[in-house]
């Protein structure tokens, strides 16, 4: 496997401020919204075929800037090949893959716009071309990506891109997913007629350690410096030489290592970045793609799993405007390796020995009726989700139990990370699991089981170790039930284990740092008799109640949004691939 | 006969000229700045006010003063696209960067007159109510750089420069910038990249204008080094008198640079227009002539971008006729006036005004060569098209050089070259770089054939060399 290093999870730079957050909805009252301003437009003709678009279209920022040829084309349903454009930087206009022909309406003498016999507008031809990604839009433009023309610039473009490059595609990892590839195959020629020597540029650049670099690959789109240095604030790529030899390359004796790098190679439209975890391991077009979030932080950045044959083999960021626009920090991409570890817990364990499920669960129940009120416990924990939580939150009030969960903390940046490390503090804060501020009953917990006052503790996803209990307190409990994905010291002292399923095998839903409910979905089988614990937490409700409990987590979340008001009125449909606000927003932090 | 006209070189190599400010004071130098600062603001007779700095600007708009710079640009149309209600400081910068081969006329002024460029700098500022400007001066002008920095003490201590400037409650100051040795520097937005201190990657207009969106985000006003000598003519003489030099549309004297196949080499102040091609090259007055036993074979017109002409081509031009009506007329290249407006309808242009002579010694295949050469290693390599285009071009003409030519090489060239200009590129290199490529192998097209099938100079009559280099052998073209 990978010798990749994971930066450590807080490292990051001061990030720019190239980009404010959406504002979040604050307080309870939702404010009135007001009408829409009526949106100022224009009208072009793409292809002969009118197309009205607003004057102005946010830019990189969400500036509101004038609507680009390209927007307008995209509007009229007409896509322009492009390689250095992206929406979520700042415009460069070098690769000139974009170049479109057009025209704008001939003025009479009296400056007025000249009109053919059938009321249409003159059009004069502009003598040059224009690049689509950076010209902005007029009244009445005419503008065409279909003419010989066009064709020809096309074709010119992409000729002069591949006469220096290696032209290896069966070897290299980008095949399948490269815009050189794609474009080509589009709207290139056959064949070159380039005779002359390639300029040969520096391969395999270890340029940081995540990120390796093909310089012969490299089109020069400078998407990566764009991002590096005007999104994340590190001045650390740029291009060394001039003319045809230029070449990418990090600042000299400083390596790429900022937590974003990642990104950068799923911005390189060809294969000059790859990621080392990544690269070689598997052809992207093996890849089943399975929309989900990422686990490591309260911000709950959007990804999509590749997998293939039940092995996760990377994240990818999945645009989210309100959470992660097009990113994901670097920490938070590789920390998925622990999902497929060899030593996952994959048996049902009663006192040590292997169980089934049927038999584990009845004899748990069992013992659970047998407490009395008021003497077991729940450590819950936010990596759980949200309906997994409701689950917990039924069975602490049936068991008249006290619950918490185990904050974390650690460092943010203003740029993604959150400086809560758990996935769904807000779903236990909100749905009651959480003490306030969350972590402080665990001391009373371990106080209380020494005291012989608490008999159960039911442990979910944590391990009590780590967080002040020491072995001796655990085994005070007559009741220790340990549900985990990973081999935990409490789980060796406990009379029931129970193997949990990490997000990556089930669906559910977290809710953000922010108060944003966002939806996973299951990618991969889980190990052994692990199970998706919406499904066993429901067999156990009904064993130790006889009430049949709901075990999909669709039907669960329609229960959880009817029975806890900070969740009101959201539906699991509604939620779709970015997820909903919870309508009162987050609760206000308690610390 | 076709005489020089001397007036931003008037003084220029005279016997005792030197460039310190005493010299140049001795000479009538600040009196025109005086002049200016001292304006009083003017009721026209519409009853509208006219600024001292309105005034100023209208003299240059009624000059018709063109950018001497390369692309003939009016300064007074420049000077009103000035973003002048932004808030943000406006700024000028001095573009000394006179990299075009074959150009040679702002070195002229920056070694023998350096005075005479800040007085029309701090005219053109004070016009334009700028109060930071800037000199970009080629690296190669270590000297340049020296003098100028000299000249810019000299006039701080003697009141012209800085705070309150003689007294009028104007403040100017102007700071020197040497570039690191890149042609690039001198296209005015990679200029200004450079001077903010990055790469001199040019910018994309949209919308980058420099008159809006220039240093800094700032309005910038970006003049030749020759144009804003003649700003100060301009005030001198009155902008209507100045446009009488000249002729109508390429108005005053502008500084041509002849290199190459003439007997005198060397740079000549002429009326725009007054002179021609045939002129420039043969009269004593200029050129001379060829060597001895010479035949003229080719011209370029205006540095090396400018497509070149073949000596005997001829060219359909209209004009208007003294009774007013259009004719046109089949001219010789050799005849056409020295000037802006012609030269562009003969297909080419005067650029930076450098006349590059060839004769036919010149193994035009390898002059060529030389040429892409230089544009190979002088893109900035920000665009696909001059990126990759120049250095294929640049290795296809040595390979053709070397003995490796092909039959088909001649339409490759033009194959390479035709994708490159008309605005497919970001600044106006790419069209630099394809001009020479496609006017060279056009017009001489029968030596670029020639060369493909016998793979040897017929010039120079060498063999190729042992074990000629084939198609994509290593190219000599110089790696960084
Ligand atoms: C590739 C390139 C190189 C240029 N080099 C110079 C130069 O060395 N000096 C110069 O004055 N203008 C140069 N120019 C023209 C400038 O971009 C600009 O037009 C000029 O400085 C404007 O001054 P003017 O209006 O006074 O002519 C160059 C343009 C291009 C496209
Ligand atoms: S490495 Fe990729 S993203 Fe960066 S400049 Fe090269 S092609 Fe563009
Ligand atoms: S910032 Fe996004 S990718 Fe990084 S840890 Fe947080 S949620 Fe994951
Ligand atoms: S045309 Fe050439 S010099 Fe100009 S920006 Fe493009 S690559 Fe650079
Ligand atoms: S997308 Fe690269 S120039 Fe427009």
């Amino acid at each position: 496997m990978s010798t990749v290093p994971s930066p450590a999870p807080n490292s990051s730079p001061t990030p720019a401020l190239g980009w404010t957050p959406p504002p979040r909805p604050t307080g309870a009252a939702a404010p009135a919204i007001p009408a829409p301003p009526a949106v100022d437009t224009l009208t072009v003709t793409v292809n002969g075929r009118p197309v009205t678009v607003p004057r102005l279209t946010p830019d990189w920022q969400g500036k509101p800037a004038p609507t680009t040829m390209l927007q307008a084309c995209a509007a009229a349903g007409v896509s322009v090949p492009h390689y250095c454009y992206h929406h979520r930087l700042p415009v460069a206009g070098n690769c000139r893959m974009c170049l479109v022909e057009y025209g704008t309406p001939a003025l009479g003498p009296d400056r007025q716009p000249l009109k053919n016999p059938d009321g249409s507008l003159v059009i004069q031809k502009s003598p040059r071309p224009a690049i689509a990604c950076a010209t902005p839009v007029t009244p009445g433009m005419a503008i065409d990506t279909d003419t010989p023309g066009v064709r020809a610039m096309r074709e010119g473009v992409l000729e002069f891109l591949l006469i220096n490059h290696p032209l290896d595609c069966p070897i290299c990892d980008q095949a399948g997913e490269c815009k050189l590839q794609e474009y080509s195959v589009e709207y290139g020629r056959a064949a070159s007629r380039f005779v002359e020597t390639k300029v040969h540029k520096p391969k395999q650049v270890d340029l940081g350690p995540r990120i390796m670099l093909d310089d012969e690959r490299c089109i020069l789109c400078t998407r990566c410096i764009r991002f590096t240095r005007d999104l994340v604030g590190d001045d650390a790529l740029g291009i060394v030489h001039r003319g045809s030899y230029s070449t990418l390359a990090a600042y000299p004796g400083r390596a790429f290592d900022n937590n974003y790098t990642l990104n950068t190679v799923d911005l390189c439209p060809v294969g000059a970045l790859t990621s080392k975890d990544f690269r070689f391991r598997m052809r992207v077009w093996f890849l089943k793609e399975t929309k989900s979030l990422c686990t490591s932080c309260g911000t709950g950045c959007n990804v999509l799993i590749g997998s293939r044959e039940n092995v996760l083999y990377r994240y990818t960021p999945r645009e989210n405007d309100a959470v992660n626009r097009s990113w994901l920090c670097d920490f938070g991409r590789l920390n998925y390796k622990w999902i497929g570890r060899a030593d996952r817990l994959r048996q049902v364990r009663v006192r040590g020995e292997p169980a089934t499920w049927t038999r584990a669960l009845a004899e748990l129940a069992e013992r659970l009726r047998a407490i009395p009120a008021g003497h077991a416990a729940i450590l819950a924990s936010a990596r759980l989700a949200n309906e997994e939580l409701f689950l917990l939150r039924k069975l602490a009030q049936h068991l008249g139990a006290e619950t918490d969960i185990v904050p974390r903390h650690g460092e943010g940046d203003r740029f993604l990370v959150h400086p809560d490390k758990n996935p769904n503090t807000t779903g236990a804060r909100v749905l009651g699991l959480a003490a306030a501020p969350p972590g402080a009953n665990l001391p009373r917990f371990a106080e209380r089981l020494r005291a012989g006052q608490l008999t159960a503790l039911l442990v979910f996803g944590e391990d009590p170790l780590k967080h002040g209990f020491d072995p001796e307190t655990l085994q005070r409990a007559e009741l220790l039930v340990v549900s985990d994905l990973l081999p935990n010291g409490a789980a060796e002292l406990a009379h029931f284990v129970l193997p949990g399923c990490a997000h990556a095998e089930k669906r559910g839903t977290f809710t953000n740092a922010h108060g944003r409910v966002q939806r996973f979905f299951k990618a991969l089988e889980p190990p052994g008799d692990a199970r998706p614990e919406t499904e066993w937490l429901g067999e156990l409700w009904e064993r130790l109640t006889g009430e049949r409990a709901s075990t999909s987590p669709e039907r669960l979340f329609r229960q959880l949004a009817e029975e806890v008001p900070a969740f009101r009125g959201l539906t699991w449909a509604a939620l779709g691939d970015t997820g909903q606000d919870l309508p009162d927003g987050p609760p206000p932090p308690e610390r | 006969m076709p005489q020089e006209h001397r007036l931003i070189l008037r003084y220029v190599d005279t016997p005792g000229y030197t460039p310190d400010l005493e010299c140049y004071l001795r000479h009538g130098g600040y009196a025109v700045l005086r002049r200016a600062l001292a304006l009083r603001p003017v009721t026209q007779p519409d009853g509208k006010t006219l600024s001292p700095q309105e005034q100023l600007r209208q003299e240059v708009m009624v000059s018709g003063l063109r950018g001497r710079g390369g692309a003939g640009f009016s300064t007074g149309l420049k000077w009103s696209l000035v973003d002048r209600k932004s808030g943000k400081p406006i700024y000028l910068i001095c573009n000394a960067d006179e990299s075009e081969p074959g150009t040679f006329k702002d070195k002229q002024i920056l070694y023998k007159d350096p005075h005479q460029l800040l007085e029309g700098m701090i005219l053109a500022c004070f016009a334009n109510d700028v109060h930071l400007a800037f000199i970009y001066i080629r690296g190669e002008f270590v000297e340049g750089a020296r003098l100028l920095n000299r000249a810019l003490a000299e006039a701080r201590a003697a009141g012209f420069l800085g705070r309150n400037i003689l007294g009028s409650g104007y403040d100017l100051e102007i700071h020197v910038h040497r570039g690191a040795g890149a042609y690039i520097c001198g296209e005015e937005t990679g200029l200004i990249e450079s001077l903010e201190g990055k790469r001199p990657y040019p910018r994309i207009k949209p919308p980058y204008y420099p008159a809006v969106l220039g240093l800094y985000q700032c309005p910038t006003i970006v003049n030749n080094v020759e144009t804003l000598c003649a700003v100060k003519h301009v005030i001198a003489m009155g902008g209507a008198a100045y446009a009488k030099l000249g002729t109508p549309n390429n108005t005053g004297t502008r500084i041509v640079c002849l290199s190459g196949r003439v007997r005198r080499p060397g740079y000549y102040e002429i009326e725009v227009g007054k002179v021609t091609l045939r002129e420039l090259i043969f009269d004593p007055a200029f050129g001379g002539g060829l060597p001895e036993g010479r035949q003229l074979k080719a011209v370029i017109p205006g540095g090396v971008s400018a497509k070149v002409f073949r000596a005997g081509e001829k060219v359909r031009l209209k004009t208007r006729g003294p009774d007013g009506r259009e004719v046109e007329q089949e001219k010789d290249v050799l005849d056409l006036p020295y000037d802006f407006t012609t030269l562009v309808t003969a297909g080419s242009m005067s650029g930076s005004g450098a006349i590059i002579v060839l004769d036919d010694a010149t193994d035009l295949v390898e002059a060529l060569a030389n040429i892409s050469e230089f544009f190979a290693h002088e893109s900035c390599g920000q665009c696909t098209p001059c990126r990759e285009g120049s250095l294929w071009m640049a290795k296809a003409l040595h390979r053709l050089c070397r003995g490796g030519g092909r039959p088909e090489d001649a339409d490759y060239l033009l194959h390479i070259a035709n994708n490159i200009p008309g605005g497919r590129t970001i600044c106006a290199f790419g069209d630099a770089c394809a001009w020479p490529v496609q006017s060279f192998v056009e017009k001489f097209r029968d030596e670029f054939v020639a060369r493909g099938r016998q793979g040897r100079s017929p010039a120079s009559g060498e063999p190729p060399p042992a074990g000629a280099r084939p198609a994509g052998a290593a190219s000599p073209v110089t790696h960084p």
